[in-house]
C-alpha cells in the first residue's frame, strides 16, 4: 500500500465515528471596518504604509515622472530594473539611469547589482497598509522586487485601492504568483521587537498616483 | 543544529534549572511582556475579532471533518499546476523524501525557510547524515543554528536569547559558516540584522534549493501560503531552480475565500502588526503574466502525516489540528514564561506543545506524559487563542488519559493505553473518594471525624503528596460540617442556640 493510501485509510477511520455533515462557516465578519469616504480610505492607506515605514509621495499624471526621476537621483541609483509592461513615460525623464529589463535569464547576481525597481501594483489594502503584486506585466517577476534594496511601488489612487483583507482577495487570481508586502523588510526575532531592514528591500517607497474623479472604489 | 529532544527528562525537573536561571527568566518576561501588550492592541482594533475568531475555528473544523476528501482535491489542484506531491506516513519518510529529492539535483546544499513541520522531523540532521547541509535563513532560526541550541518558542526560536548573547554568537561562529560578522558588531538589533543580511547574502544568491513549510494550502486552488517578516522567505521560494515544501496534512483549508479570515487573525495574533511585511502566495509552477521563469521550475510539495491522522482519532484532542502556529498561546502563558521553551522537550513548546506533542508522538515517553500538567489550566491560552482551541479541556483529557489508560490510535492502529506507572497514589484518591460520595453515611462519618481531629491535621501532606503540597495550602477543614450545622440551626434560622 502507497503512503498516500495508508494516510487516507488512518484520516478515514480517524472521522468513522464523527457525523459526515458539512459545518456552515458563519461569515457574518465584517466585510470592512468602519465607513468611509474614497479619499479617507486613500489617505487610510497612507497612514499605515507610512507607520510601517514605507515613504509615502502623491502625484498626478503630470508630475509622476519627474517624481520618480527625483526618488531615484535622490537614492544615488545608478541602475533600475524596469518590467516589461511598465508604461515608459514614467521614466521617460529619469536621465542616464541605467534600465535593466526584467527577464527570465537575469542571475541573482546580476540582480543584486542593480540599485533600484520600479513597479505598478494589483492592488492596495488601506487598512493593513499592504500592496499585493500579481506578476502582471507593469510588475513583472517575483525576484525582481526582492533583490534590490530600494523599490518604488506605483499604486494607481483611488482604483487599485481597497479598504480590507476580505476585499483584496476577492480581486486577486490565486493561480498567479503573489506578493503581499506590507512595509519594507523588518524582524521582530531580536527580543520580539520589531527592527526594519533584513533581505528584503530596506527603502519602500509607494507613490499615490492619483487618476482623476472617474474611478471608484470596489 | 545538533542540540536534540531525544532523551528528554520529564517537564518539572527540565524546567528546575530553567526556572533558576536568571538572564533567561529576565529573556522571556521582557519578550512575552512586550507582545502581549502590542497584541492586545492589534486585536482591539477589529470590533469583529470574536466573529473572526468563530469563523476561523469553524473553518478548521469543517476541513477537518472531511480532510481525506480536501487532501485529494489538493494533490489534484497542486498536480494540474505542475507541482508533484508526496505523502510521507511518518518523520523518517519525509527525511528520505527530501534527502533524495534534493540529491536528484545534484546539490549539497540547501537554504531553508523557518519552517515547524521540518524542525519536527529534524531535516537537517538527516540530511546532514546525507553529506546536504541545510542553511536556517530565518534570523532567529539563524541564532540557533550558529549557536548550536535548540529553538525554544514557535514563532521566534531564540527568544531565550538576549541582544549581547546574540551579538556574542554571531562574532564567534559566523565565519565558520560562510561570511564573518563585520569587526566591531555591537548588539543593536539593527546591526544584528545586518550581519544576518550580508552573512545570508551570498548563500541566498547561489542557492540552487528551497525547502520551505507552509502556513496554509488551499484545496480548491492548490495554492501555497507563507507568512513572513525578513524576506528570507521570499528569496528561498522565488530564487531557487527547486522548491520543496514539507507541510503537516492539516494545514489545509478549502477556499480561497477561508484566506480572508487567518489572514486578518494570524499577524496580528503572532507578531501583532496589522499585517506582516511579506506574504508569498503559489501555485505549483506556474507564472504571473509576465513571462517564463517567475520562481522554481520545479515544485514538490510533501503532504506529512507524524501523528496527525492519530491525533484527529480522538474526538476531544483533535482541536488541536486546528492551531495555526500564531504563538499567542505561549506569549501569555505564566508557565511558559517561567519554564521557557526548551522544558517542553519538543519543537512545539508552550500551551499548544503541551497538547500538541503528547498527541503527535504518544504519551510513552516521561516528557510526554508529563506535557499535560506543565499548566496551571488557568485559560488565557483559550481566551487569545485564534481558532479557539480549548487548550484547558484538552490538557484535562490527556491527563485522564496518562492516569487512567485508554484507547488511542498509534500509528494508525487502535491500542489500550495502561494507566501510567506514577499516578497510583492519584488514582488511590480518587477511588476513595468516589466511594465516600456515593454513600451519604460514609461522607458524613468522614467528615465528623475530619472536623474532630483538626488541630491534628499536619500543614503539609506526609509521602506521595508531599510535592503536590510545597506550593499549595491546605484547606482549612471546618469545626462542624455544613450538614450537621443545618440539621442543628435549621439552616440558621436557629442560629442563636
Amino acid at each position: 500500500m502507497s503512503s498516500r493510501d495508508v494516510i487516507l485509510n488512518r484520516v478515514r477511520r480517524a472521522l468513522s465515528g464523527t457525523p459526515a455533515v458539512e459545518e456552515s462557516v458563519d461569515r457574518t465578519y465584517l466585510v470592512e471596518h468602519g465607513s468611509r469616504s474614497t479619499e479617507e480610505t486613500v489617505d487610510l492607506l497612507a497612514e499605515n504604509l507610512a507607520d510601517y515605514r514605507a515613504i509615502v509621495h502623491r502625484a498626478d499624471a503630470d508630475g509622476l515622472a519627474q517624481l520618480l526621476r527625483r526618488l531615484l537621483s535622490e537614492r544615488g541609483a545608478r541602475s533600475v530594473l524596469v518590467p516589461p509592461g511598465l508604461d515608459a513615460s514614467w521614466l521617460e525623464t529619469a536621465g542616464d539611469l541605467a534600465r535593466v529589463a526584467d527577464r527570465a535569464e537575469l542571475t541573482p547576481q546580476e540582480l543584486d547589482a542593480v540599485d533600484s525597481v520600479v513597479t505598478g501594483c494589483a492592488v492596495a489594502i488601506a487598512e493593513t497598509g499592504t500592496i499585493v503584486l500579481d506578476g502582471s506585466p507593469d510588475q513583472g517577476r517575483r525576484r525582481i522586487t526582492l533583490v534590490p534594496d530600494h523599490h518604488i511601488c506605483v499604486v494607481r489612487v483611488p482604483g487599485q485601492v481597497v479598504s480590507s483583507v476580505p476585499q483584496a482577495l476577492r480581486r486577486l487570481d490565486p493561480g498567479r504568483p503573489l506578493t503581499w508586502i506590507s512595509g519594507p523588510s523588518a524582524t521582530s526575532d531580536i527580543e520580539l521587537d520589531r527592527v526594519e531592514g533584513v533581505h528584503g528591500p530596506r527603502t519602500l517607497e509607494v507613490v499615490l498616483l492619483s487618476e482623476g474623479g472617474s474611478a471608484r472604489l470596489a | 543544529m545538533s542540540g536534540t529532544f531525544v532523551g528528554m527528562p520529564a517537564f518539572p525537573e527540565a524546567a528546575r534549572d530553567a526556572v533558576r536561571d536568571t538572564t533567561l527568566r529576565g529573556n522571556l518576561r521582557h519578550a512575552t511582556h512586550t507582545i502581549r501588550a502590542k497584541r492586545a492592541k492589534a486585536v482591539a482594533e477589529l470590533e469583529d475579532w470574536a466573529r473572526l475568531r468563530e469563523a476561523g475555528r469553524q473553518i478548521k473544523d469543517r476541513t477537518l471533518r472531511r480532510l481525506d476528501h480536501y487532501l485529494v482535491q489538493l494533490e489534484e489542484a497542486v498536480t494540474a499546476a505542475g507541482g508533484t506531491v508526496h505523502w510521507a506516513a511518518d518523520a523518517d519518510e519525509a527525511n528520505r523524501i527530501v534527502a533524495g529529492l534534493v540529491r536528484a539535483t545534484g546539490e549539497r546544499e540547501v537554504v531553508k525557510v523557518k519552517s515547524m513541520a521540518t524542525q519536527e522531523i529534524g531535516l537537517n540532521e538527516a540530511l546532514a547524515a546525507e553529506g546536504i547541509a541545510a542553511y536556517e535563513t530565518d534570523l532567529a532560526e539563524l541564532i540557533v543554528q550558529l549557536g548550536d541550541d535548540r529553538p525554544s518558542h514557535i514563532l521566534v526560536p531564540a527568544i531565550h536569547r538576549n541582544r549581547g548573547e546574540i551579538r556574542d554568537i554571531f562574532a564567534r561562529t559566523m565565519s565558520e559558516w560562510g561570511r564573518p560578522a563585520p569587526d566591531g558588531l555591537t548588539d543593536t538589533p539593527a546591526e544584528l540584522a545586518e550581519a544576518a543580511r550580508l552573512h545570508l547574502r551570498e548563500k541566498f544568491l547561489r542557492a540552487k534549493v528551497g525547502i520551505s513549510g507552509a502556513n496554509f494550502m488551499v484545496a480548491e486552488t492548490g495554492t501555497l501560503v507563507v507568512v513572513e517578516s525578513e524576506g528570507n522567505g521570499r528569496m528561498c521560494l522565488t530564487l531557487p531552480e527547486t522548491l520543496i515544501s514539507v507541510v503537516g496534512i492539516e494545514k489545509l483549508v478549502p477556499t480561497w475565500r477561508d484566506l480572508e479570515v487567518f489572514l486578518q487573525t494570524l499577524p496580528r495574533s503572532s507578531t501583532a502588526e496589522r499585517m506582516n511585511p511579506y506574504t508569498s502566495m503559489w501555485t505549483g509552477t506556474r507564472d504571473g503574466l509576465t513571462g517564463e521563469g517567475d520562481g522554481p521550475r520545479a515544485f514538490h510539495l510533501v503532504l506529512l502525516d507524524n501523528g496527525r491522522s492519530d491525533t484527529l482519532a480522538d474526538e476531544v484532542g483533535r482541536q488541536a489540528l486546528r492551531c495555526i502556529r500564531c504563538s499567542a498561546c505561549l506569549n501569555v502563558c505564566p508557565v511558559y514564561e517561567r519554564a521557557g521553551g526548551h522544558a517542553y522537550g519538543s519543537v512545539y513548546p508552550g500551551p499548544i506543545g503541551a497538547i500538541l506533542s503528547p498527541q503527535l508522538r504518544g504519551t510513552a515517553s516521561e516528557i510526554d506524559a508529563s506535557l499535560p500538567y506543565a499548566s496551571s489550566l488557568c485559560g488565557a491560552c483559550y481566551d487569545v487563542c485564534p481558532v479557539a482551541i480549548d487548550i484547558p479541556e484538552v490538557l484535562v483529557h490527556l491527563r485522564e488519559r496518562v492516569v487512567q489508560g485508554g484507547p488511542v490510535t498509534r500509528r494508525g492502529a487502535k491500542v489500550t493505553l495502561r494507566p501510567a506507572k506514577g499516578h497510583a497514589a492519584e488514582r488511590a484518591a480518587m477511588r476513595a473518594a468516589a466511594f465516600a460520595f456515593t454513600r451519604p453515611g460514609t461522607l458524613a462519618a468522614g467528615q465528623r471525624l475530619a472536623a474532630r481531629t483538626r488541630r491534628f491535621h499536619p500543614r503539609r501532606l506526609p509521602g506521595p503528596g508531599r510535592a503536590w503540597s510545597d506550593s499549595r495550602e491546605l484547606p482549612k477543614v471546618p469545626a462542624e460540617p455544613f450538614r450537621d450545622w443545618w440539621l442543628r440551626t435549621r439552616g440558621g434560622k436557629d442560629a442563636e442556640k
